[in-house]
């Protein structure tokens, strides 16, 4: 059966063939390290690395665009002489390319749950060691920070050419932090509600569907609604319509929390007090969404 | 040394009791788990791995509780389901290694362990292409490589020859024993077929509605059910030799099963085969000696397999031998027992 293969050194391991079956007798990292690794994966899956070459496409390509957007801004803000800031703020961005943020989500939140639903691969999951929170919680954080990596990326760049254009230092950081901390609060709401949209549809289309229809269609219903609102002379009731889409959310809070401009009818975001509120209901929607991710995989454990 | 123990483990559900009160005490080797739908066996795997709690009663898998120590017993433990469980968009390679990490693998020992379990399922080539388009058969290597890829002390294997032809139920029948002869891994392996259990398990379980209904060595169970199906040529001397066989088996003290020895099942040649009560290795001498003493020509013989139903029949002459039969599935035995 196995072959010399060697004849100078002539020793066991010049052996190939029929190496028969090895016991592994190595370290074992346990749950701790396996829950990092699902979240790698993950994240990585997020954007098509590690999948096939038709998976990374459609990703790249919204994170493509989300950087040449802020590409093109950077080059406008270089090219206008006197300019004193960027055209469009850190806390914009992520509002006027909701529709990409939204496609992202709508395409990786269902690849990244719903495929393990439809398949059946939880159960294969659950017989390792990490436990249902280890898998929510690495499918969550992965989801968020995937989120998080499109939307930072972009105000990296147009920071980093700001700079470059030697505009007011103390100024532009004090508003790319304040981005900062708004698209991470839009990553962590977005990823929650997309995860959830997507556990509950183990059909990926349907998956896809609905996360469309929590994201963006209820901002378009909304900021309608509110526009009717202002025109009939109802302008107090602006502010608590925004309660009623992911997106007017953030813009909420980030208008009266980090100095964003508000996209309201009428520029009017909700004040200080309203902006409490703004951020509780986010909050409440981000672990309302672990809570529902918790109890959607205690039922299909095995 | 004990893999699997477990004492009075009952499990209730508000309609069902899927466990009644099941004490096994399973050693190292192949074990198989027999038992119809519905009887219990994904309920025991369940609390086997420590993913639900037992009502009452306590379980050990390699000596630890499964009530406290269930991560512990899940990284020495591997898990094959009975449904399907891969992702079709990824290649074997790719999804095993995942795995291997899921059980606490690091990288680069996952990737080897990948490839060496890899090759011994029988996945070679195809192991980069992706899952979708392989057959069951590869399908099912790839599921029994996702549970071995971490070296565990024990396998779990629920249903492994589900959907398989005849040859890849024989060629995954021979792979599991190998888990056990090469690898060293015991086995659990569940199945309603009795009959396929008997050629690669050490040892057998029947557990029905949730109860222990036979427990016993696989010698034990062969010797005492199995049932040899032989059909000869006639000859010019013997113009019907079944008939002669029949005459000359009778003769040597043989016992035939079914009418007058033959199948009445009213399968094709059902007339000329003769069902024979294999005592031993005896039992195939005497024929084989018959046989060629007539001068036959031996077209088959060979051991018919046994559903998961013979067993609640003959288990009232079982009883007295080896068994602890709770009360139901002596009622059940009494009543069907004489044929």
């Amino acid at each position: 059966m196995s072959t010399e293969t060697g004849a100078v050194t002539g020793i066991d391991n010049t052996r190939i063939h029929n190496i028969g079956y090895r016991a592994y007798d190595g370290p074992r990292l346990g749950r701790g390290y396996a829950r990092r690794s699902l979240y790698s994966q993950s994240l990585r899956g997020s954007f098509g690395l590690g999948r096939s070459a038709k998976s990374k496409v459609l990703p790249m390509l919204l994170f493509g665009v989300m950087c040449l957007v802020a590409l093109i801004i950077v080059a406008v803000a270089m090219a206008t002489p006197n300019a004193s800031k960027l055209a469009i703020k850190y806390t914009d961005f992520a509002i006027y390319l909701q529709a990409v943020i939204g496609l992202f989500i709508a395409s990786q939140a269902p690849q990244s749950v719903s495929r393990d639903l439809r398949f059946k691969s939880v159960p294969l999951y659950f017989s390792r060691p990490i436990e249902r929170v280890d898998y929510v919680v690495a499918k969550y954080a992965a989801m968020a920070s995937a989120l998080f990596i499109l939307t930072v990326t972009p105000l990296l760049v147009m920071y980093v050419g700001a700079l470059l254009a030697k505009f007011d230092f103390a100024d532009q950081t004090t508003w790319f932090g304040q981005g900062l901390v708004s698209v991470a609060l839009l990553s962590l709401l977005f990823a929650g509600l997309g995860l959830v949209m997507a556990a509950l549809t183990p059909r990926r289309g349907f998956g896809v569907a609905a996360v469309i229809a929590v994201l963006t269609i209820s901002f378009g219903a909304v900021s309608t609604v509110q526009a009717i609102a202002w025109e009939t002379g109802s302008a107090g009731a602006v502010q608590w319509l925004g309660l009623f889409s992911p997106l007017t959310l953030i813009g909420g809070v980030q208008s009266a929390f980090l100095g964003a401009t508000s996209h309201f009818p009428g520029g009017e975001g909700p004040g200080a007090g309203a902006g409490v509120v703004y951020l509780i209901v986010v909050l409440a929607l981000v672990a309302g969404s672990y809570a529902v991710l918790m109890r959607r995989y205690r039922r299909v454990g095995l | 040394m004990t893999v699997i123990a477990t004492e009075s483990l009952s499990k209730r559900f508000p309609r069902v009791t899927a466990l009644d009160r099941l004490s096994l005490d399973i050693g190292p080797g192949v074990t198989g788990l027999v038992g119809a739908n519905g009887a219990g066996k994904s309920t025991l795997i369940k609390i086997l791995l420590g993913l639900s709690p037992a009502t009452e009663g306590r379980a050990a898998v390699l000596g630890l509780d499964v009530a406290t120590s269930g991560a512990a017993i899940r990284e020495r433990v591997g898990y094959m389901p009975e449904h399907d469980c891969l992702p079709p968009d990824v290649s074997a390679t790719e999804f095993v290694v995942h795995m291997a990490r899921m059980s606490g693998l690091p990288p680069t020992a996952a990737r080897e362990r990948t490839a060496d379990t890899l090759r011994h399922v029988g996945l070679y080539e195809e192991r980069y292409r992706p899952i979708g388009g392989y057959s069951t058969g590869m399908k099912q290597r790839v599921k029994l490589a996702q549970a071995l890829v971490h070296d565990p002390q024990l396998v779990l294997l629920d249903e492994p020859t589900n959907g398989l032809d005849p040859v890849g139920r024989d060629e995954m029948l021979g792979l599991i024993r190998r888990v056990h002869t090469d690898f060293g891994i015991s086995v659990l392996v569940t199945s309603h077929l009795l009959g396929e259990l008997e050629r690669t398990c050490d040892h057998v379980v029947v557990i029905d509605g949730g109860a222990l209904l036979r427990s016993s060595s696989t010698s034990d169970f062969t010797q005492t059910t199995t049932t040899l199906a032989v059909e000869v040529t006639d000859s010019d001397a013997h113009p019907d030799g079944t008939d002669a066989l029949r005459r000359a088996l009778t003769a040597a003290g043989v016992s035939l099963l079914g009418r007058d020895g033959l199948e009445a099942d009213g399968l094709p040649g059902a007339g000329h085969i003769l069902l024979i009560e294999a005592t031993g290795e005896e039992t195939y001498d005497v024929v084989r000696d018959s046989v060629a003493g007539l001068g036959l020509g031996l077209v088959r013989m060979e051991q018919r397999r046994h559903h998961i139903a013979e067993v609640f029949r003959t288990e009232g002459t079982a009883e007295t031998a080896e068994t602890v039969l709770t009360g139901a599935a002596q009622q059940k035995g009494s009543g069907r027992d004489e044929h």
